[in-house]
């Protein structure tokens, strides 16, 4: 069971701005959602290693090299924001 | 010239004996992909002066009697999930409703390098997550076959592109289906190769552990150019893999006397649809007949796939999907509240759909304090039984043979307010993911109501060529 209170903690951590409806909505959701999880469950995997790379490549590593091959002027016309002085205007991060 | 029934290999052959020039061709794909788009819903972009641009380009080599490359001037539809420098590049999200990429994903280049002619960005579910394209912000894409059904997804607009003849080939993603299952409800091939095979830079992340850039075509043969234009090792995706990429037209046509092909009992259960059932085993019984050997093997673990994929996916993809925020690109929320934080809250807020808020949420919350162990850990766990499960199956056949999905195409609207539903749809795609191996769907039929069958085909990893020619044997066999 997921409650309205963990659905608003959740957001909060993914930044996730929510209208009271969703927060109701997705309550039953993932509890539904987490209710079929408990399948996992069934299965013993205490002696079972954990898998997250499936091809097996192990530290890939390349040479350093400093890459010119990004404009700056070309990257700042692919945002819609807005900008100033070649820069893209941002929200003040540190109050005065 | 009638193009309905062109292929990769045939339009090429017309281009290079002048019986159509490039710049005609183009026109009347573009001219499918207008008139469909009305009523379909199928591209988000179409880049009509682009594609006439690039086809111009094919006719002058033509016309000064150079030769062509066998995609040079082939019309092709790209996921709206995959950068094209100079061509909006959406996510289907709100979030990027504007966003133009300045470079191109590897496999874009790849294909300009070798003469695309590009129609346009086709539509999908939001970032790629669904099954039925019903969570693209831009609508959903009905099926060709009958608009009242869906197309599948994630890349329902990349399947639906090639029923209606508006390009001769599509790119698409597969995470846990993406490619394979719209190709099944469409009636057209959709193959992923093996996990790391296809460069996926410049491809907007949604799993990183699962994802494969996956192309879709109107037959195997066609697939497999496709697949062998984008496969090989890129220095700009450290998951590409090392190895060699053969040529996979070698061995397409030496059919499949001989081999020994897996039916597991797990994906002919009573929840698979009967229709689907007899359709796929029709098809098996044809490999049978080529000379294959038939062996009933187990996958025991089929029945946990959906939940591990429900658990590692959303945790991949809210890590993934943390970079939009709106700051650099993006949408700017239009209420942008007080300090940096409500400007994250607002523009992610009203940035991302539903499911991907549904996503981001379940992700959130299975890597949090305190449940990590329980839920991301022990899928990862549960990862390895899957794999096992595979490697265990092919010690015994050279191949495995299913459903691509239980059913055929639903009715748009039918799962939408039910998420978990939508999720189940993807069992049998979910587990070759898990493992990483290559699969492909194939049409094998259609049901009582007209839709399309898709069987799946899967084979140990690296063995695409192995893939391809099982799927040419049946392609070939009921042609």
């Amino acid at each position: 069971m997921i409650s309205k209170d963990q659905v608003k903690h959740v957001a909060k951590l993914a930044r996730l701005k929510l209208t009271d409806a969703e927060i109701e909505r997705f309550a039953g959701q993932l509890s539904s959602i987490f209710d079929y999880m408990e399948v996992l469950n069934d299965i013993d995997t205490s002696y079972v290693v954990e898998t997250s790379q499936v091809t097996g490549l192990e530290n890939v590593t390349e040479e350093d090299e400093i890459c010119k091959k990004v404009d700056g002027a070309k990257l700042l016309l692919s945002s819609k924001l807005p900008k100033e002085r070649k820069q893209i205007l941002v929200k003040q991060v540190i109050s005065q | 010239m009638d193009i309905s029934n062109l292929t990769i290999e045939s339009a090429h052959e017309a281009l290079k004996n002048k019986e159509i020039s490039c710049v005609d061709m183009t026109k009347a794909f573009l001219d499918n992909a207008k008139k469909s788009n009305d009523e379909l819903n199928i591209f988000i972009t179409i880049s009509e002066e682009e594609a006439l641009q690039q086809a111009l380009e094919v006719d002058k080599k033509i016309a000064a009697g150079e030769e062509i490359g066998i995609l040079e001037g082939i019309p092709v539809g790209i996921k709206d999930l995959i950068n094209t420098k100079g061509v909006r590049t959406t996510c289907a999200s709100k979030m990027l409703d504007d966003f133009v990429p300045p470079y191109d994903a590897t496999v874009v280049k790849k294909l300009r390098d070798l003469g695309m002619v590009m129609i346009g960005k086709t539509n999908l579910d939001e970032f790629a997550c669904g099954v039925s394209t019903e969570h693209s912000y831009y609508g959903v894409t009905k099926n060709p076959h009958n608009p009242e059904y869906v197309s599948g997804g994630s890349s329902g607009g990349s399947a639906a592109a090639l029923v209606v003849n508006s390009c001769l080939y599509t790119l698409g993603t597969d995470t846990g289906g993406s490619v394979r299952a719209p190709a099944s409800f469409c009636g057209i091939v959709g193959m992923k190769g093996t996990y790391g095979r296809v460069s996926r830079s410049g491809v907007t992340a949604m799993a990183s552990s699962l994802d494969t850039v996956a192309p879709l075509a109107k037959n195997v043969r066609d697939t497999a150019i496709v697949f062998q234009a984008i496969a090989g090792l890129d220095n700009l995706d450290s998951t590409t893999l090392h190895a060699d990429v053969p040529n996979y037209l070698e061995k397409i046509e030496n059919g499949v006397s001989g081999m020994k092909i897996g039916i597991p009992k797990e994906y002919f259960s009573d929840d698979t649809d009967p229709e689907v059932k007899q359709s796929v085993m029709d098809a098996v019984k044809e490999l049978e007949k080529q000379g294959a050997e038939i062996v009933n093997i187990s996958l025991p673990s089929t029945k946990y796939a959906v939940a591990f994929y429900y658990i590692v996916m959303p945790a991949e993809l809210s890590a993934n999907l943390a970079r939009f925020d709106g700051i650099r690109f993006g949408h700017r929320p239009k209420n942008e509240g007080d300090g940096l934080v409500d400007y994250y809250f607002n523009a992610r807020g009203e940035g991302f759909g539903d499911e991907i808020k549904r996503r981001i949420m379940v992700g959130t919350y299975v890597l949090s304090a305190g449940y990590k162990d329980a839920y991301y850990k022990k899928a990862q766990k549960v990862r390895t039984l899957i794999i096992r499960d595979f490697e265990e199956a092919f010690q015994k056949v050279d191949a495995i043979v299913g459903p691509t999905v239980p059913y055929t195409a639903f009715k748009i609207g039918d799962k939408i307010s039910d998420p978990l539903m939508m999720y189940l749809a993807d069992v049998l795609t979910i587990p070759v993911s898990a493992a990483g191996c290559p699969a492909i769907s194939v049409p094998c039929g259609k049901n009582s109501k007209g839709l399309p069958i898709g069987m799946q085909i899967a084979v140990p990893q690296l063995e695409e060529s192995r893939l391809f020619q099982i799927a040419r044997a049946y392609e070939k066999s009921v042609s």
